[in-house]
């Protein structure tokens, strides 16, 4: 029953072949039996779900069942859950039970979805490894040696592994595509804007967005139709109608125009990974797809202008952790600097300190400008660069990451090269463009990932194009050794 | 671009986390080995080029300014490590 698509799912309960309760206690069993493997969940909601697989299952009998009634995901745990721990993988927020729901979370309630519970992450999703979670690394099930990406390790590898057919992410430089990459599943991370981002804990609030990791385009297509849409919590959510994002899957993508990016295939990128997306281009011309040469002159500046633009916002945004409101305080404070000073010191890990000092320097008297203000106007370049290509060309397509899952511990000691790992999906967040990863075959064993970035709010046309893949492939059927 | 001690120890200051005195070394050069990356953006010229606010360069939604939430004032207070009386407790401020 594990292996079953969000899609079959529907139809499995529709059709009653199994209720909502068998499902979601068969895949909490294998949370409980396989999970220890990969350290995938933080917190596992296994009563709660019970009790709304029974309720889903009562609203199916009655004939009256929303979209995604009875479907289990879960959720990262970046997302606020009423009554259940939300610690954005920090010490700091051990300890705090949200009072609230985000609104990805009230949407996916509204739909009748089960949730099994809460996805391990990097700290305050700062990472690409899954390796900065104060639970301890997320191991990648394809080998438990890797790492499974970052910063939404645990959701893609609980999708990976099976043990939950689809999950929330979130994604600010590559944390949904990359560990979809890294994890051989599929993820999307929509325009900025198209998914509320009330009660996603903030880590750069202009790059921020939520986003589903599946198995199938379709099953992420049946996600975001549920997550995406206006919200009046969220001042910065796109004020316009969604679509119903299965709609167009089987259209054909004869006459479609592929964007293919000199810059996304020089130095750096693994040559086997540099294969697998040539194949996949290959393929997408069989469909009837035409490659066209494009260039993106300013992408080098991508990981640059991120590392000024994302450590300020956070500066900014993980001040709020002072240890008087909620959170982690320090023991017998000889004051209120001292109350501060060793809450935050003691409550963060290394990399989100790092962060907050980089974005304090770049905010900072005298150096605001050269920093701050350089790197938005560098962004606006990086986002021209995509106007002018989306001229010519419907989607772009490149890799997803230079290079397959690594070891764990592999790159910790050296920041700059775990941030390159992100080289090919940052400039899509600074520009605030959508972009998909879905499997596209295998280097050294491990999965590779092919990149697809469409246009603004351009979602429908990208699943359209990653599901016309996925039927003439079987990469994304593939199952990781230890899910077997 | 190297980045001092000294410098580090403001900058903890300014974020308020407290750095041991035995990792401030550490956190120097990895600051520094940062600070290297970024500095590539000083040789891009960008005369005239407007800041990137947003985007899709979109303004402010705007809502009526109505009530929509209850006063959960007791929950929230539930989360916080100390309080007394309806209030979020800290050391001693004034003398």
């Amino acid at each position: 029953m594990h292996q079953l698509t969000i899609a079959e799912i529907i139809r499995g309960l529709r059709d009653k072949q199994f209720s909502s309760v068998e499902i979601t206690s068969h895949l909490l069993e294998r949370i409980q039996q396989l999970d220890s493997q990969f350290n995938s969940f933080i917190t596992v909601t296994g009563e709660q779900a019970i009790q709304q697989a029974a309720a889903a299952d009562a609203r199916l009998a009655q004939g009256d069942a929303p979209a995604l009634c009875g479907v289990p995901i879960a959720h990262k745990d970046i997302f606020c859950t009423r009554g259940v721990r939300t610690s954005c993988g920090s010490k700091m927020l051990d300890n705090f039970v949200s009072p609230y729901d985000a609104t990805v979370v009230e949407n996916f309630l509204q739909a009748g979805a089960v949730s099994l519970g809460k996805t391990n992450m990097d700290e305050f999703a700062m990472g690409s490894s899954n390796e900065s979670s104060f639970y301890g690394p997320v191991k990648n099930p394809w080998d438990v040696t890797r790492i499974p990406g970052g910063s939404s390790g645990g959701s893609a590898a609980a999708v990976a592994a099976q043990l939950v057919p689809g999950t929330t992410a979130s994604d600010t430089g590559g944390s949904i595509r990359q560990p979809a990459a890294m994890t051989g599943t599929t993820g999307l991370k929509p325009t900025y804007g198209r998914v509320s981002r009330w009660g996603m804990i903030a880590f750069a609030s202009s790059l921020d967005q939520g986003g589903p990791i599946a198995r199938t385009a379709e099953d992420a297509a049946l996600m975001l139709s549920v997550m995406a849409g206006p919200d009046n919590k969220d001042s910065t959510c796109l004020n316009r109608p969604v679509q119903d994002y299965t709609a167009n899957l089987n259209d054909s993508i004869a006459g479609l125009k592929i964007g293919v990016p000199s810059e996304y295939f020089g130095e750096g990128l693994d040559s086997e990974v540099g294969a697998r997306v040539q194949e996949a281009l290959q393929a997408y011309e069989k469909l009837g797809a035409e490659l066209v040469e494009i260039s993106l002159p300013h992408s080098k500046l991508a990981v640059p202008a991120y590392y000024v633009i994302a450590p300020a916002e956070a500066s900014a945004n993980l001040s709020r952790f002072d240890g008087v409101r909620y959170g982690y305080r320090c023991e017998n404070p000889a004051d209120l600097r001292d109350l501060y000073m060793r809450s935050r010191g003691e409550g963060f890990g290394e990399e989100v300190k790092r962060r907050i000092l980089v974005g304090s320097y770049a905010l900072s008297a005298g150096y605001y400008d050269a920093y701050y203000n350089k790197a938005q106007q560098v962004r606006r370049l990086i986002k021209q660069d995509f106007v002018d290509a989306f001229q010519k060309v419907d989607v772009i397509m490149g890799p997803t990451a230079p290079n397959p899952a690594f070891k764990l511990g592999e790159k910790n000691a050296d920041p700059v090269a775990m941030y390159l790992e992100d080289i090919y999906t940052i400039a899509t967040n600074l520009a605030g463009l959508p972009g998909m990863s879905i499997p596209c075959g295998f280097a050294h064993g491990l999965p590779v990932g092919l990149q697809i970035i469409g246009n603004y709010l351009d979602e429908a046309r990208m699943l359209n194009v990653a599901h016309q893949f996925q039927q003439a492939s079987d990469w994304h059927q593939q199952i990781a050794p230890a899910a077997k | 671009m190297a980045v001092d001690a000294q410098t580090v120890e403001k900058l903890a200051e300014l974020a308020r986390i407290a750095i041991s005195k035995e990792t401030i070394d550490e956190v120097s050069s990895r600051l520094g080995d940062v600070l290297q990356l970024v500095d590539q953006l000083q040789a891009v010229n960008t005369d005239g080029v407007l800041p990137m606010a947003h985007p899709l360069d979109e303004v402010q939604v705007l809502r009526r300014d109505q009530v929509t939430e209850p006063n959960r004032r007791e929950e929230f207070l539930a989360l916080a490590p100390q309080t007394e009386a309806g209030l979020y407790l800290v050391p001693k401020v004034i003398d």
